[in-house]
């Protein structure tokens, strides 16, 4: 296409990327709209986010999941599959990590359903954990393509999911700040 | 001649994919459509069903419980099941064609898009035979769509039918914007764009601000419903206004989402039809940025009898009245290019011209509710209903049918008929405003909105009557459109490449256009590509 061609120039000029920018742009309305719920609500719950949450567990978890952003971003210069895996691998330390903190919450009676608190922390961190295993699916998608086609996999597309991965870390920096770090205000 | 090959001038020999299996833009454009009429079409007869029930004092036709379930399911079909999808698809067939593209960026993913939101309209009227629909109203205001007063399985179906139904709109307005920034044809300038696709650009714009946070509210209400969460659970220290605010955060962009396309397709009709270029291009397309950046900053509006502070009551209500600045400008801008030209009272010409007085009474009532005092006086009365259907029927939809006319020759090949077109427009200018005009009055007498029945002592029966009686005459002009579409469809006019002396370049390709859309592209060197070919001595200076 002649269109494509004129306008290959920049990364917005791409049809992929810009494409996955814009779709990552109203995503962030999206968790805003829940971060603004969490926050209208954090009161109610805040003396209950004090007594049950374990902020160094979760800190060293969190310290993966913003590793795997430097991972990728290696992975995608070097389209080397073996940062890839890196990803995946600290992106999985991260979704454990967050099943046991569920696991160990759950256990201890607090679940969606018990008190506010419940209701907002589930709804805000799982549906930045379903957008975590989105991401690890894409992740596996990308390497298991690499592996198996005989022509190489256009470096945009890994790319366009490198964006989408760092968009899942930073909304992770906002969640962890406002849920986590949180409860010390 | 098969059903598909009417819309697309497919080479003899070749095959079509069939409907299921379509990704050219034209004819998942047409899908859109056809979704569009068939869901209007049912809103129409939930609206008809409304007005019998208000027709006299102490009607008895519906009972409280199926009226509350008609008036919510009116307003979320003819909001996002018949208006959105018939905005994207004409956004979906004529962005292309307009910029001189063979397809919008993700041909694949627009036939996701489309089958998603056919998808969400599906579900949501599922609800009717699993139990009942949903009957909270349009923006299902909690806690009333809270499980405890809201048993049912109605406000889920609402919720998973909006989700589904917006996650396709989001990945729409996601293509249209790559599409439209990444694929015009050389020479096609920002600055030279049709104000149609300006329009939808916004509208894509407004789409991808607005969506996500209905999907957010939505996720929310899901929790609270089923998963036994609290967000708007007063009774657990919950917020109930929250959902209000997040709900008008998308709500009030929407209503620019719904109007700015119909001004897109005005500001292409009006010219063609003046015999001129628009007057003042670029205040056209500058004071849409100014609708989309002071849309989102209007919302509460909607919720001024809720009891805001005074900060934020006086913030929302001098915003609410700035936005009627740029939406103004654009009132000038049409009567400007009229005035001198040589004016061509076509179908098309006439529901333009019909688009501006109405959407003008609408405004001007609009501009009345920024204000406070008159706002709690009349809020969540007729006034407002009157006032809603000003915009978006004596706006949207008027604005819709002229695209109609305008562009059914260019989908089809075929002309629609101007007898009957002139029928329609008429029959729908008097049906519609004796239906909403008095409503006015109904309104700021203290009919409240949402009632199923009023005492005959209110006064408020005649005015009712007359509603009642004009909605009938929308009904019929509303056949009338029908039965020119199923005769212009068998044996309409050969409408030829250009029909209307075009300026832009859908008619610069054949009716319909072949599957990728030009053999060969006219020079773009302003913004009147196809008038300039045809006339060199007279090119814009652009």
């Amino acid at each position: 296409m002649i269109a494509q061609a004129t306008r290959r120039a920049g990364w917005l000029g791409d049809r992929t990327l810009l494409g996955v920018a814009i779709f990552v742009g109203s995503e962030s309305i999206f968790f805003l709209s829940i971060v603004v719920a969490y926050v209208a609500n954090r009161d109610a719950g805040l003396g209950d986010a004090r007594a049950t949450l374990d902020l160094p567990r979760t800190t060293v978890f969190s310290l993966a999941l913003f590793a795997s952003s430097a991972t990728m971003a290696r992975a995608t210069t070097t389209l080397n599959a073996r940062w890839l895996l890196a990803t995946i691998a600290l992106g999985g330390i991260f979704i454990v990590g967050q099943g046991t903190e569920y696991a160990r919450l759950l256990a201890a009676g607090t679940a969606p359903s018990s008190a506010m608190f419940g209701t907002t922390f589930f709804t805000l961190t799982g549906l930045h954990g379903i957008h975590v295993l989105v991401g690890l699916a894409a992740l596996a998608a990308l390497g298991g393509s690499t592996a198996a086609r005989a022509v190489a996999v256009r470096p945009v597309a890994w790319e366009a999911v490198a964006l989408y991965w760092h968009f899942v870390d930073a909304v992770w920096v906002v969640v962890f700040s406002v849920v986590y770090l949180g409860t010390k205000l | 001649m098969s059903a598909v090959s009417l819309w697309v001038n497919r080479p003899a020999g070749t095959r079509a994919g069939g409907w299921l299996r379509t990704v050219d833009h034209k004819e998942i454009g047409v899908l859109y459509i056809g979704m569009g009429i068939a869901f209007f079409a049912l809103g129409g007869i939930e609206a008809l069903l409304l007005r019998a029930q208000l027709a006299t004092p102490q009607e008895h036709l519906l009972d409280p419980e199926t009226y509350d379930q008609i008036f919510t399911v009116h307003g979320v079909t003819m909001i996002l099941l018949a208006v959105v999808p018939l905005i994207v698809g004409f956004a979906n067939y004529l962005v292309p064609l307009m910029i001189g593209a063979a397809d919008v960026a993700y041909p694949r993913l627009n036939a996701l898009s489309f089958w998603l939101s056919l998808l969400g309209g599906i579900v949501l009227y599922f609800s009717f035979v699993a139990g009942g629909a949903p009957d909270a109203g349009w923006f299902s205001y909690t806690p009333l769509a809270e499980r405890p007063f809201a048993p049912g399985a109605g406000v889920d179906y609402y919720i998973l039918g909006l989700a589904v139904n917006g996650a396709g709109t989001i990945i729409g307005a996601i293509n249209l914007t790559v599409t439209i920034l990444l694929m015009r044809a050389p020479g096609l300038a920002i600055s030279r764009l049709p104000l149609f696709v300006w329009m939808t650009l916004v509208t894509s714009v407004l789409i991808l601000g607005a969506y996500p946070a209905l999907s957010g509210a939505l996720v929310m209400l899901f929790v609270d419903r089923q998963l036994g969460g609290h967000f708007f659970d007063p009774l657990a220290s919950g917020q109930p206004l929250l959902w209000q605010h997040l709900f008008w955060f998308f709500g009030h962009p929407e209503v620019y989402i719904m109007i700015l396309p119909a001004m897109g397709m005005i500001s292409e009709i009006i010219p063609v039809f003046s015999g001129k270029p628009i007057f003042g291009y670029r205040f056209v397309a500058g004071s849409s940025v100014a609708i989309a950046f002071l849309s989102f900053g209007v919302w509460a509006h909607h919720m001024f009898a809720v009891g805001l502070g005074t900060a934020e009551t006086l913030f929302f209500s001098v915003t609410s009245m700035a936005i009627a600045v740029p939406t103004g400008v654009k009132i000038f801008n049409w009567i400007a290019t009229m005035i001198g030209g040589r004016l061509r009272l076509a179908t098309p010409m006439l529901f333009a011209i019909g688009f501006i007085a109405m959407f003008v009474i609408g405004g001007l009532s609009g501009v009345s509710l920024a204000v406070v005092p008159i706002d709690l006086e009349v809020t969540d009365s007729y006034y407002v209903v009157a006032h809603l259907h000003y915009v978006l029927f004596g706006g949207t939809m008027l604005g819709l049918f002229a695209g109609a006319y305008y562009w059914f020759p260019k989908m089809t090949g075929r002309l629609l008929h101007e007898g009957l077109g002139k029928w329609h427009f008429w029959l729908t200018f008097a049906g519609f405003n004796l239906t909403f005009l008095p409503q006015h009055w109904l309104g700021v007498s203290g009919m409240p909105r949402r009632v199923f029945t009023y005492a005959a002592d209110t006064g408020w029966g005649p005015w009712n009557l007359v509603s009642t009686i004009g909605a009938a005459m929308l009904a019929i002009a509303m056949l009338v459109f029908a039965v020119n579409i199923v005769r212009s469809l068998r044996g309409g006019a050969i409408a030829g490449d250009d029909p209307w002396d075009g300026f832009t370049l859908e008619w610069a390709t054949t009716s319909p256009p072949p599957p990728e859309n030009f053999a060969r592209l006219p020079e773009i060197r302003g913004r009147r590509p196809l008038w300039d070919q045809k006339h060199p001595d007279q090119r814009d200076v652009a």
